[in-house]
């Protein structure tokens, strides 16, 4: 397997539309955050130092008989392009901060589907993530467990009995775990109950962010919520925690459609359909219009007022029409104005077809 | 995410300004935030206007640090790490550690700083199968290595002779599991 099929292939796992509340649930992630026992923190890392740890994760990963990981390939950061790593990004199987560096010492291993990615030596020197589909946080967790121990069969981690697996930033000690649920809460933020979520959310250990993690805005109504606590709990309990949350806001939501439904009928029918007409319609779409009329259109899907799209294109779209794969698409690198352009074509032809 | 001023590059310094009770965020590449000036990060010298998130970080870590009032410490903390070199102010600078050694290190530090975001010091979570078979054996063998100073102050040579030969046997299985 290379990374170029990782690029080409539009099912990537967290896309599909499939498994439990996918309606609301767009996709179930689980990190784990590891470090070796031998090496100073990623940030302390030099020429020498950094390109050991990448030989070692690579000698360990194609020395591995666990199926999970054999065969994978690491690839180094520096020998893929810009628009590349951004690709990478906007599918999140790289985080930013990763996807903007360019250190020769950095890395990433993807299987085919891009369920599983695994970061090297960005803040810690292994982040090991899993990405599905839905709402399945046991199924990614337990997948990024199987991950763990094949790992741990051949690299000695930081771990202390005390404080857990040790982490470069004292907010992911102890479990190394951080697990989310992209969801797309477009009648909460509708009805304007979007704070006092967030706040009572707040309370019960978890956080809520944009779509692309630390630091972003919640574009297209979509919102990451994610455990706040590493240390203390046990990875069960944390998964169970985000878990129950995340059911009951799903619930939320749908009452909440429900009742839009009947009592503002035709406001809600219009929003939907006025947002389909624009995306089919539209000769110039930036991004944030773009994802916010998707946002409508998913909800009028969901809610039976528009006729079906697939969840599976709904899902391809809210990646595709970022900017690195609008340039992707169009084979060559396009100004802001062009982007538009490329952007509104790309959703035009995706929804036609569809 | 994007950068908002050029839109090209990802994003990676965030700032959130508030004036007159109005929130202001932007999302920029580094590039754009050292254009505008005002907000560039710098990092060697950690002194920065923007509130951004290795800011807002070292103010969070930084503040859990005066224990004046707090529990006083009977291991005074090494100037810097012995396995990294860094000291725990380039921690506070920069919100992360330099090696595992730093949270032994600095361990008297950490520790409310731990509290403060888990509400928790004790890990309760998974245990790596092979390094936390070191880490046991280890706590095992130091446990045991008590009870022998303990056994030998009290003159309980038999009992003695009988902890040491268990320490010996615990150390060479730690041996071999550290050769793999």
């Amino acid at each position: 397997m290379s990374i170029a099929d990782v690029f080409d292939r539009k099912d990537i796992s967290w896309m599909d539309g499939t498994g439990p509340d996918s309606d609301i649930v767009i996709s179930s992630r689980v990190r784990l955050a590891r470090n070796l026992y031998k090496f100073p923190f990623p940030h302390l890392l030099d020429d020498t130092t950094g390109p050991q740890v990448m030989q070692l994760i690579s000698q360990s990963v194609s020395k591995s008989g666990d199926k999970v990981i054999k065969g994978l390939e690491l690839v180094t950061l520096d020998a893929l392009s810009t628009l590349d790593r951004n690709i990478l990004m906007e599918k999140h199987l790289l985080s930013p901060e990763h996807a903007a560096s360019s250190a020769p010492y950095q890395g990433l291993i993807v299987d085919k589907d891009g369920s599983l990615a695994i970061m090297i030596n960005e803040e810690d020197h292994l982040r090991i993530q899993c990405l599905l589909s839905g709402l399945q946080l046991n199924q990614a967790y337990k997948y990024a467990q199987t991950v763990d121990d094949a790992l741990e069969k051949l690299l000695d981690y930081a771990f202390s009995e005390k404080l857990g697996y040790l982490t470069a930033c004292p907010t992911n000690v102890g479990t190394g775990m951080r697990a989310s649920v992209m969801l797309h809460l477009p009648a909460m933020a509708l009805t304007n109950q979007i704070s006092s979520v967030v706040q009572s959310i707040t309370q019960v250990g978890l956080t809520v962010r944009g779509m692309y993690g630390e630091g972003t805005e919640a574009a297209g109504n979509l919102y990451q919520l994610s455990n706040q606590v590493t240390l203390g709990q046990t990875e069960e309990d944390i998964i169970n925690n985000l878990w129950v949350i995340t059911v009951q806001l799903a619930t939320q939501e749908r009452n909440l459609r429900e009742r839009l439904q009947k009592e503002i009928k035709y406001q809600i029918e219009d929003k939907v359909m006025r947002s389909y007409g624009l995306l089919t319609n539209a000769r110039l779409l930036t991004s944030a219009e773009a994802l916010s009329l998707l946002s409508d259109v998913r909800m009028g899907i969901e809610m039976g007022i528009l006729s079906p799209v697939k969840r599976e294109v709904l899902n391809q779209l809210i990646v595709a029409i970022n900017p690195s794969h609008v340039q992707k698409a169009a084979g060559r690198e396009l100004e802001p104005r062009e982007r538009d352009i490329k952007r509104a074509e790309i959703i035009k032809e995706k929804l036609l077809a569809s | 995410m994007y950068c908002d001023n050029c839109k090209e590059r990802p994003a990676t310094v965030h700032i959130t300004q508030i004036h007159n009770d109005k929130k202001v965020e932007m999302h920029l590449c580094e590039a754009c935030a050292a254009k505008k000036g005002t907000y560039v990060m710098n990092w060697g010298q950690g002194l920065t206007e923007g509130f951004t998130l290795p800011n807002l970080l070292s103010g969070f870590f930084g503040g859990a640090m005066p224990l004046v009032n707090g529990p006083v410490d009977s291991r005074p903390s090494p100037a810097s790490c012995p396995g990294c070199g860094m000291s725990f102010h380039q921690f506070t600078q920069t919100g992360r550690l330099g090696c595992r050694q730093c949270y032994d290190s600095y361990a008297s530090q950490i520790e409310p700083i731990l509290r403060r975001i888990h509400g928790n010091t004790q890990h309760l979570g998974r245990v790596p199968a092979r390094s936390g078979e070191k880490v046991r054996l280890q706590k095992t063998i130091d446990n045991l290595k008590k009870k022998l100073q303990d056994a030998v102050s009290r003159e309980e040579y038999e009992q003695a002779a009988e902890l040491r030969d268990r320490i010996k046997a615990l150390e060479r299985e730690k041996e071999i599991e550290e050769r793999g």
